[in-house]
């Protein structure tokens, strides 16, 4: 029953299947895992940002994914502004657990509405010359609808990686993670440094958009879908860890498509999140969390 | 003395003259209300919107001739979310608080089943919007449901694919069935898997997949290796798209391939696939077609059109909208036959009459579906990339089955 063909096509499907689930899960890695916020609209902001991949595809023919490079630094605006509403009505107060859950709740559903009063709720796609082609490497197929969402998730990966372990505002976001108080007697501003943070990670939703725009159809509400994926990724590769993340994303990725193909496809979430529950059980901070 | 007396006089004659009114055209003040309610919101608003406009056209045009019974035809309707539990409290209300005179289902099976019991305690005449075998555990014998699945839904809707894949040469010997996690798909499947069984079929994959699958290559793959001659789907528009692009992908070898893949009855979706849908055989209801050209039909799509533009649903409206008009031409048609709105009345006509509607003669069986099927197979071809007017005409989406409605012969074995 296990052929060669069939096993090394699963694992390549999985790998880019995993990759574009990291370029989902990675704003989320920064936001709740450094900066313990749970934004639940994360995947919402998404899907804003596969609508304006849509947009600018269908009226000028731009490639979505160029379109959600450009995109990012609105996002990082519009991500920066909302961490300074959040901070204001629930952490400075400290209400951050409940009411802050809420509140991104809300957000969630207001972007929800507002696309579904734009566009409708039809579903939309994109149109680009790499959709639909497929490479071949001797019985491997690597689709270039899942291929690019790939490779633009592991170079945006590795961008995130280098920024927080190299640059000054890389480390101060992670010291923010770590020590808020030690940090603020070093003279740094916590808040500045999370709301660079917060909006860094909702960038990351421009790009994700894209790819996911790239790899099918989209309606205001397919965000809701990945909300507990995403949140599983960053847990399983531990909380903060980006290098983490990456691979458990993979991991999520690959076993997904090994039993899809094995022992059938509606298995797959049901074995993916027992992976997840089993790691939990063995290393509770996850695969890299820190301790 | 004498002015009481005209006072008096005034107001008998003023009485005389306003119950003359109301006698004469008593319910020209009296709006006729037919009340619903429709997906506005949630996961079918897409295809709640459309059949909403097909329904406002079918208002105006009634209330252009004149009403019902001479009464001006008004909507009240609520919109329902998606959420099935919404539905029963919107029934009531719709009865209790509004008094409507007539009821009429939302859009779906999900949102149909949920009102039967309400409806049916009011003994109401209950035209349906697209329910597949929503009636099939009540059984109310005033319920009628205009998509045209057939007297027994589940087996009728992919007979169509099993007759034509048994009358191929050399014919198919091996089936994969691969089904969406969920309430259609599954009854989708399970007809399917009769069916494939009748037809002698092997059935060499039989598997579904969760609603929220990213990546279908790996589903492809493995029905791939099973190498079966015909490939039946059943599946929602993600998961259409999804499974197509997939299939192209992997180079899926079967000879035919499709069935019941709902969205690709979409003109978004059309036009995004294009040539990936070549040779797909796959379920429809109506198409543009010269052998489905009824009267009316192309007359109501250039209102539907008009009115849809700008608003985000299907441009070219043929899956839906015309089966939403067409169900309250049946309640029309009944409601001026019989003359009033007695329910038992309508109802008593519904079941007899065959109906001449936009969508066709409709004739309605015991069970309140359509007496004999009409879901069509249809096969694309000669789509072109990134066009989305070619969808508007004939020739894209041959009409293979039933024969009555045949417009052209199918392509087999299905290539890539």
């Amino acid at each position: 029953m296990i052929s060669a063909d069939l096993f090394s096509n699963a694992v390549v499907s999985g790998l880019l299947l995993g990759g574009f689930y990291a370029a989902v899960a990675i704003g989320l890695a920064i936001v709740f895992g450094q900066l313990d916020i749970v934004n639940i609209a994360h995947p919402a902001f998404i899907i804003v940002g596969a609508y304006i991949a849509y947009i600018l595809n269908s009226r000028f023919g731009f490639d979505p994914v160029f379109v959600g490079l450009l995109a990012a630094p609105a996002f990082f605006v519009v991500g920066a502004v909302i961490y300074r509403v959040y901070f204001l009505a629930f952490e400075r107060t400290g209400q951050e657990s409940l009411s802050g859950l809420a509140f991104f709740f809300g957000v969630m559903f207001i972007i929800e509405v507002v696309l579904i009063l734009i566009y409708g709720v039809d579903y939309r796609l994109v149109q680009a010359d790499y959709i639909g082609q497929s490479w071949r490497i001797g019985f491997v197929d690597f689709p270039l609808r899942m291929l690019v969402p790939f490779a633009v998730a592991a170079a945006l990966t590795a961008a995130i990686y280098v920024f927080m372990s190299r640059t000054f505002m890389g480390r101060a976001i992670q010291a923010v993670a770590q020590d808020r108080l030690a940090l603020q007697l070093m003279g740094a501003d916590p808040v500045r440094i999370k709301q660079w943070a917060f909006g860094l990670g909702i960038a990351t939703a421009a790009i994700a958009g894209s790819l996911l725009i790239v790899i099918g159809p989209v309606e205001p509400s397919v965000g809701r879908l990945y909300i507990g994926r995403a949140f599983a990724i960053v847990v399983l590769g531990g909380m903060g860890s980006i290098k983490g993340m990456f691979i458990a994303a993979l991991i999520l990725g690959i076993v997904e498509s090994m039993v899809s193909t094995f022992a059938g496809p509606s298995w797959s979430p049901a074995v993916a999140f027992g992976v997840l529950a089993i790691t939990l059980a063995l290393r509770p901070a996850g695969l890299f969390g820190r301790r | 003395m004498v002015r009481i007396k005209t006072r008096s006089v005034l107001r008998t004659l003023g009485i005389a003259l306003a119950s003359a009114a109301f006698a004469g055209s008593a319910a020209a003040a009296e709006p006729l209300k037919i009340g619903f309610s429709m997906a506005l919101t949630g996961g079918l608003a897409g295809a709640g919107k459309a059949a909403l406009i097909g329904m406002e056209i079918w208002r105006d045009d009634v209330n252009k001739k004149g009403g019902l019974l001479g009464r001006k035809v008004e909507f009240v309707y609520y919109d329902d979310a998606t959420q099935p539990a919404n539905v029963p409290g919107l029934y009531t209300k719709l009865l209790e608080v509004d008094k409507v005179d007539l009821l009429v289902s939302a859009y779906g099976t999900n949102l149909i089943a949920p009102a039967l019991p309400i409806v049916m305690r009011k003994k109401m005449v209950f035209p349906s919007l697209f329910g597949l075998a929503a009636n099939e555990e009540f059984k109310y014998d005033r319920y009628f449901q205009i998509m045209p699945s057939g007297p027994s839904p589940l087996t009728d809707w992919s007979k169509g694919f099993f007759e034509l894949a048994a009358a191929q040469k050399p014919k198919p010997q091996t089936i994969a069935i691969v089904a969406a996690d969920a309430e259609f798909a599954l009854n989708a499947a399970a007809g399917a898997r009769k069916n494939a069984q009748a037809a002698g079929l092997k059935i060499v994959y039989d598997k579904t997949y969760p609603p929220p699958t990213t990546d279908f290559t790996p589903i492809v793959r493995a029905i791939q290796a099973t190498n079966p001659d015909i490939v039946y789907v059943g599946s929602y528009p993600p998961d259409s798209v999804g499974m197509v692009k997939a299939a192209h992908e992997v180079g899926l070898k079967a000879k035919m391939f499709g069935g019941g893949m709902v969205g690709l009855q979409f003109a978004a979706i059309q036009k995004n696939l294009g040539p990936l849908l070549n040779g797909i055989v796959n379920y429809d209801f109506w198409v543009p077609e010269p052998t489905l050209d009824f009267p009316g039909v192309k007359e109501f799509l250039a209102k539907y059109q008009e009115e849809a533009k700008g608003k985000g649903v299907d441009p070219y409206g043929h899956y839906l909208p015309p089966f939403a008009y067409a169900y309250l031409q049946v309640l029309e048609q009944s409601v001026n036959a019989v003359k009033s709105l007695d329910q038992a009345k309508l109802a008593a006509h519904m079941r007899k009459t065959t109906f001449d509607t936009v969508v066709g003669k409709v004739k309605f069986g015991a069970n309140g579906e359509w007496a004999r099927s009409r879901v069509l197979m249809v096969q694309f071809r000669d789509v072109q990339p990134d066009n989305l007017e070619q969808f508007a005409g004939p020739g894209k989406r041959v009409v293979l089955y039933p024969k009555d409605w045949k417009s052209g012969d199918i392509v087999f074995p299905y290539k890539q």
